[in-house]
């Protein structure tokens, strides 16, 4: 099981004089979902997309099914499935005629793509859809259908680039769920996201990714683990008094972040932490207690929250 | 082209017989806005009617390309023929290419697949040249009609404004690799209009004086005009050999601008 589908090294890209991508490492291997997590901005669609062999690579190697991308990419494109943060449909076609045509793309016989055509269209939930027009279709359903589309080829690998962005939150679940399915089934997924809730849910492994490098590896709870502490005690003052009470919070906690509107406390016990706080007289507006997730370890990495 | 593309474009970039696919995606397309195709047939024929038949009962004859003279109408149809395969071709190649690389989206998510860029390049000159074709033909035969096909030589007008097609559509093509802006189309039609309207379109080349006429021998819509006209009248000479060689030359010249810059344009 250990086989890798996708290595880079020294990866780079540079676009006239930004660097976008600056000198990553990484190993993705066959059967798991491998998350790139970070703000806009930070490489992750450059990485995409020298992955989906679209983009050529400025410096490093990258490998992808142990080809090249610049000489082999059709090769390494006709075992791909690539879900791109615009969803790029044929909004003018049918649903039913933008999953065809992107399969004869892939040369594949008219007869085997009508098979799979039914079966994508009941996996993306779009059975009564397929002869509506792309223009007219809702944002989830879009959604939906662009990755039912990567999947035409029955590819090896499937890239997600910010498969969520942008839809509600019902619209999210459902997705979810139909990535969670391609997961179970074992295909290999790469995603890019700047959700924590996201990389949580779906990754197995993920890299936090800022101004083109990579700053973290390892698995959501391992990331966690290794980068912040349990649980998080939120903190949110009466305007104008989060100065004074900052003072009074001094030494409570291992490790404290400043926000603009709030306070953040990093602790193993957050009810521990938060009846503390009341025993030194502090009157928060609102308090929050949860546990830790993939944005803490941002913040804490990068000393910037992941959505601005 | 698809050879020559092959020679000069990178591994990444080459075309392949998955240009059929494009080919296909067009036809789904129009399927359903047939009529935008027959409305590009129309405008040479209302030319021909407002110019040809018209101006013509003020015009009289005028001398052909061997100085026999014909009806203006028969001197005039053949021009229009061949302005509107570059007026067609430049317009499909120009406007419509850069607004499907810029707005458009759909190139970037077939460039995800095994289809590379000189497919779609390749694809695209050959579905204008498929365009191209039908409203030749079907402008042919309203000539053919209305008597102004004068030899069975005509025949050939219909691949003659294929070539013309291929060699604006290709020219064009390369020059929007270098557009930046819709600003920079009016250049295109800067280029597109004086050539419309001195390639001895209107009127014979021997009306202009002679220093305009050895300027005119630059215009490559004057050699496309001579071709299709001679043949239509039948009035063939070995010059006809010149006027091929410069819209081959000016097709191929421009294939290969393409096969360098495709991969800058699209793959970046």
């Amino acid at each position: 099981m250990n086989e890798s589908l996708v290595t880079a090294r020294g990866l780079t890209k540079r676009f006239d004089d930004l660097t976008a991508v600056d000198g990553v490492d990484f190993d993705i291997q066959r059967g798991e979902v491998f998350g790139f997590l970070g703000p806009n901005g930070a490489g992750k669609s450059s990485i995409m997309r020298m992955i989906g062999a679209t983009s050529p690579i400025t410096a490093g190697t990258l490998t992808v099914f142990g080809l090249d991308p610049y000489a082999d990419g059709r090769e390494i494109r006709s075992r791909l499935g690539v879900v791109p943060q615009e969803n790029m449909l044929d909004e003018e076609l049918r649903v039913r005629d933008n999953l065809y045509i992107y399969g004869r793309y892939f040369s594949l016989p008219r007869k085997v793509i009508n098979e799979r055509i039914e079966d994508l269209l009941a996996f993306a939930h779009l059975e009564d859809k397929r002869t509506a027009k792309v223009e007219h279709l809702s944002g989830g359903m879009k959604r939906r259908l662009t990755i039912a589309r990567a999947l035409i080829n029955e590819p090896e690998l499937i890239l997600l680039d910010e498969p969520t962005t942008g839809l509600d939150p019902q619209a999210r679940h459902i997705l979810w769920d139909r990535l969670y399915r391609l997961k179970q089934q074992g295909s290999t997924l790469i995603i890019t996201t700047h959700y924590m809730d996201e990389a949580e849910q779906l990754c197995d492994r993920l890299v936090v990714m800022d101004q083109g490098r990579i700053v973290a590896e390892g698995s959501p709870r391992s990331l966690i683990e290794e980068h912040s502490h349990r649980e998080v005690l939120e903190l949110r003052f009466p305007v104008g008094t989060q100065e004074s009470a900052l003072l009074k919070l001094d030494g409570l906690a291992p490790r404290q972040e400043t926000l603009a509107d709030r306070v953040l406390l990093y602790v193993d016990d957050a009810d521990r932490a938060l009846a503390e706080v009341s025993a030194r007289g502090l009157q928060a507006e609102s308090a929050v207690v949860r546990r830790s997730t993939l944005e803490d370890v941002f913040l804490r990495l990068t000393g910037r929250s992941l959505v601005e | 082209m698809t050879t020559l593309l092959a020679r000069v474009a990178s591994p990444t970039v080459r075309p392949s017989h998955r240009v059929r696919h494009l080919l296909e995606h067009n036809l789904i397309v129009y399927r359903s806005v047939w009529w935008v195709i027959l409305a590009g047939f129309f405008e040479p024929v209302f030319y021909l009617f407002s110019i040809g038949i018209g101006l013509g009962k003020l015009v009289g004859d005028v001398p052909g390309p061997n100085g026999e003279l014909v009806t203006y109408a028969a001197f005039v149809a053949p021009a229009m023929l061949a302005a509107s395969a570059m007026n067609g071709a430049v317009y499909e190649s120009t406007f419509n290419i850069f607004f499907k690389i810029r707005y458009g989206n759909t190139y970037k998510a077939i460039l995800a697949t095994p289809v590379a860029p000189g497919d779609i390049a390749t694809g695209e000159i050959v579905w204008s040249l498929f365009r191209g074709a039908l409203y030749s033909a079907g402008f042919i035969v309203v000539m053919a009609l209305m008597g102004l096909v004068e030899s069975p030589w005509g025949v050939l007008a219909l691949p003659a404004t294929l070539l013309i097609g291929f060699a604006f559509g290709a020219v064009g093509m390369a020059a929007t690799t270098f557009m930046r802006s819709w600003q920079d189309f009016d250049l295109v039609t800067m280029v597109t209009l004086p050539l419309f309207l001195f390639s001895a379109t209107f009127y014979p080349l021997e009306v202009y004086p002679e220093f305009f006429q050895r300027f005119t021998q630059f215009s490559p819509l004057y050699h496309g005009t001579e071709l299709v006209r001679s043949l239509t009248l039948g009035t063939l000479d070995s010059g006809l050999w010149v006027n091929i060689g410069v819209l081959v030359g000016m097709g191929l010249a421009g294939s290969a601008v393409i096969g360098r810059r495709l991969e800058r344009l699209l793959l970046s």
